[in-house]
C-alpha cells in the first residue's frame, strides 16, 4: 500500500522537478530501484549468550524511502493524534509513538505478514506497520465505526487479524504469555512463523515475562521478545525500577540482543537475525534502545522526570526519520526538496483522512451488545420468557 | 456444527417407582400425582436464617455424614434402548475430552501435570501416551502465564483446555481471564474469538484446608464474555466437556473434588450438552429447589425426607451459571410460586446471589414467598472435620428451610 503511493508521489515530484532542474535529464525513477546498499549501523550490536549480527545491513534505494515515507506518516499521524486529543475529539488514553517509529518499520522490513505481532497499548503505529490504514486509526481512537474495532476498543485495542497483529493491550506486561501462545500455535500448526511479542523497560519488571520465557525456553517456542526500552516506565527512569537494566540479559539462559532502537537499518538486521534464531533455538530476547519524545501518555507532560535539554538532545542526535533522510541524501537518493515533499503529501494525507474519519459516525446504541459472545451452540441472549431477543449477536 | 442430542437424556426426571429412588438421570414414565399446595404467606427474617438453621437441626437431628456422592441406583438407566457403559466422572471427563482431541486436532491440554503424571485427578490420564506431548503439554508451576499463552494460542484458533489444578490457583490468572479471555473478542471488534476451555476442581469436601476449598464461580461470573458451567454427574460432565470444547466463547468448567467419583451408566453413542440450559433434576409442585454441583446431592437427600413428609419438591440443577437459564427456571416458578437456592457458593455476592436478584427481577408476580437463598457461610474454610460440614448447607437445613418456605 505503502508502495504504490510512494510511486506515484515520487512520480510527481519527479514531474514537477523536470522542468526546473534540467541538469538531471536522466533521473531514474527513484523509487523501483532494488539495487542493493550496504550500510553500516553506527552503533555495535552488543549480544548476551549468542554471536552479534554483522553491522553491514543490505538495504536498497526503494526500502531507504520507503521507510522514510512510513516513519513520517507515523510522525505526522502521532502529532495528529496529539492535537486531535487536546481538541477532546478523542479521549481516555492515548499513548503515542513517536521518537520509536524505528522499531516499527524496521521490525516489518524483517518480517512477513504470516509472522505475529503483539504489543502493549503504544500501539497506533505497530498498527500502521502492518497494513492498517490511516482512518481506521483515526476513526477507532475517536470512537466511530469506521475504526478498526468498530469504535469499541480504544487507543489501546487496535487489532489486524488477517495481517496477524494481535493487538493492542492495556494491562502492562499481559501481552507477554500471551504472545507466547501465539508462539506455541505457531510451532503446534508448524508454520514456520515467529512471534513479535514487544513490551517496554516498565513491564520487563513483571512476573508473568519471566515465566512465559521459562515455558517458551523449555519448549521451544519461537517467540522473540523484544522490550522496547525508552528508558521510563511512565515517570520512572529505568535505573529506579530496575536493578539490572541490561534487558537483554535478564533472559538469563535465553540469549540476548541490544540494538539501537534509533535506526530502522539496525533493526531490521536484529528483527531478521532473531528470526532466523528463534526458528532453530527458541526465544531470544532483543532490547530496543529507544526514546519517546510525548511523555507516557497524553496526561502526562513528559518533563516532570527528565530535562527538556535530554528531549532536545535526542531528537537533534538520534532522530530515526534525520537519520533515514541523511542516509538519503549522502547516497543521492532523492533531493532535499523531494523528501520535504513526501512530508508535505504525508500531512495531506493525514488532514484528509482525518477530515473523513470525523465524518464517520458513532456505533450504534445495539452495538453495546454485540460482540459479547461469538455465535456457536446456541448462545443467545434471550429474555427470560425465551420471546424476546435481548441482544441479537453477529 | 455438530448436532446438539440433549432431548431426552439432559432432561431428566423421576421415575414414578414408589421407592422414589433419586437418580440424576432418568426417563419419562408415567404423570405423577399431585398433593395440595399450602396456602399461607412465609415471612422470612433476612440474613440471619442459616444461623436459625444451624441451631434448630443440631439439636433436632444428627448431622449426616457422608451426604455426597450418593451412588446410582443400577437400575436407573436400564430403560434406555442401548446399554451404554458405566464410569466414573473423572472418566467420563476423560472420555469426553480424549473424543474431542480425536476429532479436532486444534484441541490440546495445558496443566500442570496432565501429561506424564496424567492429572492429579487423573481427568488426563493416559492421554499425553495418545496425542504426545504436543498436544497434552505440561506447564511449570505458572498459572498467570500458561492461561494466558492458551489465550494467545486460542486467538489464533487452536482450542486449548486450561486445567487448573485447582480451582483457586486460577485467582493467579484472574487478570488474564477477565481482560484478556473474556473481552478480547469484544475489543477487537469481533475479530477474534477465544475458544478456550478453563476447568478444574473446586469446592469444599477432603479437608483441604481454606486455600484449596475455594469456590470461584462468584468471583467470575461478573466477567463479561465468559461462560460458566458446572457439572454433576458423568452424563452432564461428558456433555458439558464436549459442548464447552466446540464452543466458540471461552468457556469455564466448575468440577467438585468430591464428585469425581460418581459412577453412572451413560450412552455410548456421542452427545452433547447444551451449555445454557438447565436440567430438571426432579419434577415437583410445592418448591422449586434451584442448584448445581454438589449441593444437587444434597438437596436430593432432603428430597427423599421432604417427600416422606408430605411434600413434592422440584429440583432443577441449573448447570449454566452464566448466563442464566431463565426460561427453564421462570416456567418452574410459574408452577410452584415458591423457590429456594441451595448452592455451595458464599453467601456474600455468589452465584445465589445474582439467582435471587435475576429471579425477583423477572418473575416477582410470581412469587408466593420472598426466595430463600442456603448457601455456604462466609468463612474461610477450616480443616477440622466437623467445622468443615458446617460450612457448607447440610440436607437437614435444606429440609427445614422447605417447611419453612412452604408453611
Amino acid at each position: 500500500m505503502a508502495l504504490s503511493y510512494l510511486r506515484s508521489s515520487s512520480s510527481r515530484s519527479v514531474n514537477l522537478l523536470k522542468p526546473l532542474s534540467s541538469s538531471l535529464p536522466l533521473r531514474r525513477p527513484i523509487s523501483t530501484d532494488t539495487t542493493p546498499i550496504t550500510v553500516e549501523t553506527s552503533v555495535p550490536f552488543t549480544s548476551h549468550q549468542c554471536d552479534a549480527p554483522s553491522r553491514s545491513v543490505e538495504t536498497n534505494p526503494k526500502e531507504l524511502l520507503t521507510f522514510f515515507r512510513d516513519m513520517a506518516l507515523m510522525r505526522r499521524m502521532e502529532i495528529a493524534a496529539d492535537s486531535l486529543y487536546k481538541a477532546k475529539l478523542i479521549r481516555g488514553f492515548c499513548h503515542l509513538y513517536d521518537g520509536q517509529e524505528a522499531v516499527a518499520v524496521g521490525m516489518e522490513a524483517a518480517v512477513t505478514k504470516k509472522d505475529c505481532i503483539i504489543t502493549a497499548y503504544r500501539d497506533h503505529c505497530t498498527f500502521i506497520g502492518r497494513g492498517g490504514t490511516l482512518l481506521e486509526v483515526f476513526a477507532e481512537l475517536m470512537g466511530r465505526q469506521a475504526g478498526c474495532s468498530k469504535g469499541k476498543g480504544g487507543s489501546m485495542h487496535f487489532y489486524k487479524k488477517d495481517s496477524n497483529f494481535y493487538g493492542g493491550h492495556g494491562i502492562v506486561g499481559a501481552q507477554v504469555p500471551l504472545g507466547c501462545g501465539l508462539a506455541f500455535a505457531q510451532k503446534y500448526s508448524k508454520d514456520e512463523t515467529v512471534t513479535f511479542a514487544l513490551y517496554g523497560d516498565g513491564a520487563a519488571n513483571q512476573g508473568q515475562l519471566f515465566e512465559a520465557l521459562n515455558i517458551s525456553a523449555l519448549w521451544d517456542l519461537p517467540a522473540i521478545l523484544v522490550c522496547e526500552n525508552n528508558h521510563y516506565g511512565m515517570g520512572t527512569a529505568e535505573w529506579r525500577a530496575a536493578k539490572s537494566p541490561a534487558y537483554y540479559k535478564r533472559g538469563d539462559y535465553v540469549p540476548g540482543l541490544k540494538v539501537d532502537g534509533m535506526d530502522a537499518l539496525a533493526v531490521k538486521q536484529a528483527c531478521k537475525f532473531a528470526k532466523e534464531h528463534a526458528l532453530k533455538n527458541g526465544p531470544i530476547i532483543l532490547e530496543m534502545d529507544t526514546y519517546r519524545y510525548h511523555g507516557h501518555s497524553m496526561s502526562d507532560p513528559g518533563s516532570t522526570y527528565r530535562t527538556r535539554d535530554e528531549i532536545s538532545g535526542v531528537r537533534q542526535e538520534r532522530d530515526p526519520i534525520e537519520r533515514i533522510r541523511k542516509l538519503i541524501l549522502s547516497h543521492d537518493l532523492a533531493t532535499e526538496k523531494e523528501l520535504k515533499d513526501i512530508e508535505k503529501e504525508v500531512r495531506k494525507e493525514v488532514d484528509d483522512t482525518i477530515t473523513q474519519a470525523k465524518e464517520s459516525p458513532m456505533p450504534e446504541p445495539s452495538e453495546l451488545f454485540t460482540n459479547v459472545y461469538a455465535k456457536g451452540l446456541g448462545v443467545e441472549s434471550f429474555g427470560a420468557d425465551r420471546k424476546e431477543v435481548r441482544a441479537t449477536l453477529p | 456444527m455438530a448436532a446438539i442430542f440433549q432431548g431426552v437424556g439432559a432432561a431428566a426426571t423421576l421415575s414414578s417407582s414408589p421407592s422414589n429412588s433419586f437418580v440424576p438421570k432418568k426417563f419419562l414414565t408415567s404423570p405423577r400425582r399431585s398433593f395440595c399446595v399450602p396456602s399461607s404467606v412465609v415471612v422470612r427474617s433476612d440474613g440471619s436464617v442459616n444461623f436459625d438453621l444451624n441451631s434448630k437441626s443440631r439439636r433436632a437431628q444428627q448431622l449426616v455424614a457422608n451426604a455426597v456422592a450418593t451412588k446410582a441406583d443400577s437400575s436407573a438407566a436400564s430403560s434406555s434402548s442401548n446399554p451404554g457403559h458405566e464410569l466414573l466422572l473423572f472418566e467420563a471427563l476423560r472420555e469426553g475430552l480424549e473424543e474431542e482431541m480425536e476429532r479436532d486436532p486444534c484441541v490440546c491440554v495445558m496443566g500442570e501435570d496432565v501429561g506424564h503424571y496424567g492429572g492429579s485427578y487423573k481427568v488426563t490420564k493416559d492421554l499425553a501416551k495418545k496425542f504426545g506431548d504436543l498436544r497434552v503439554l505440561d506447564t511449570p508451576i505458572a498459572e498467570n502465564s500458561f492461561t494466558g499463552m492458551g489465550i494467545g494460542a486460542a486467538m489464533t484458533g487452536l482450542r486449548p483446555v486450561v486445567e487448573g489444578m485447582n480451582m483457586g490457583f486460577l485467582l493467579l490468572a484472574f487478570n488474564q481471564i477477565s481482560n484478556n479471555c473474556g473481552m478480547l473478542h469484544y475489543t477487537s471488534g469481533g475479530q477474534f474469538t477465544i475458544p478456550i476451555v478453563i476447568r478444574g476442581p473446586g469446592g469444599v469436601g477432603r479437608q483441604l484446608g481454606a486455600e484449596h476449598s475455594q469456590r470461584l464461580e462468584s468471583y467470575f461470573q461478573s466477567i463479561p464474555g465468559i461462560q460458566m458451567v458446572a457439572c454433576s454427574t458423568p452424563y452432564n460432565a461428558k456433555g458439558l466437556m464436549k459442548a464447552a470444547i466446540r464452543s466458540e466463547n471461552p468457556v469455564i468448567l466448575f468440577e467438585h473434588v468430591l464428585l469425581y467419583n460418581l459412577k453412572e451408566r451413560i450412552p455410548d453413542e456421542d452427545y452433547i450438552c447444551n451449555l445454557e440450559e438447565a436440567e430438571m433434576v426432579r419434577p415437583g409442585e410445592h418448591v422449586t429447589i434451584l442448584t448445581y454441583s454438589r449441593m444437587r446431592y444434597h438437596v436430593m437427600q432432603a428430597a427423599k425426607t421432604l417427600v416422606n413428609k408430605g411434600y413434592d419438591p422440584e429440583v432443577i440443577d441449573i448447570r449454566s451459571l452464566k448466563p442464566f437459564d431463565l426460561y427453564t427456571i421462570g416456567n418452574s416458578v410459574k408452577k410452584t410460586h415458591r423457590v429456594l437456592i441451595v448452592e455451595e457458593c458464599m453467601r456474600t455476592g455468589g452465584i445465589g446471589a445474582s439467582l435471587t436478584a435475576a429471579i425477583t427481577e423477572n418473575f416477582n408476580d410470581y412469587l408466593d414467598a420472598p426466595i430463600m437463598c442456603l448457601s455456604s457461610q462466609d468463612v474461610p474454610t477450616p480443616y477440622a472435620g466437623t467445622l468443615e460440614e458446617w460450612t457448607v448447607v447440610q440436607p437437614a437445613q435444606i429440609v427445614t428451610a422447605v417447611e419453612q418456605l412452604c408453611q
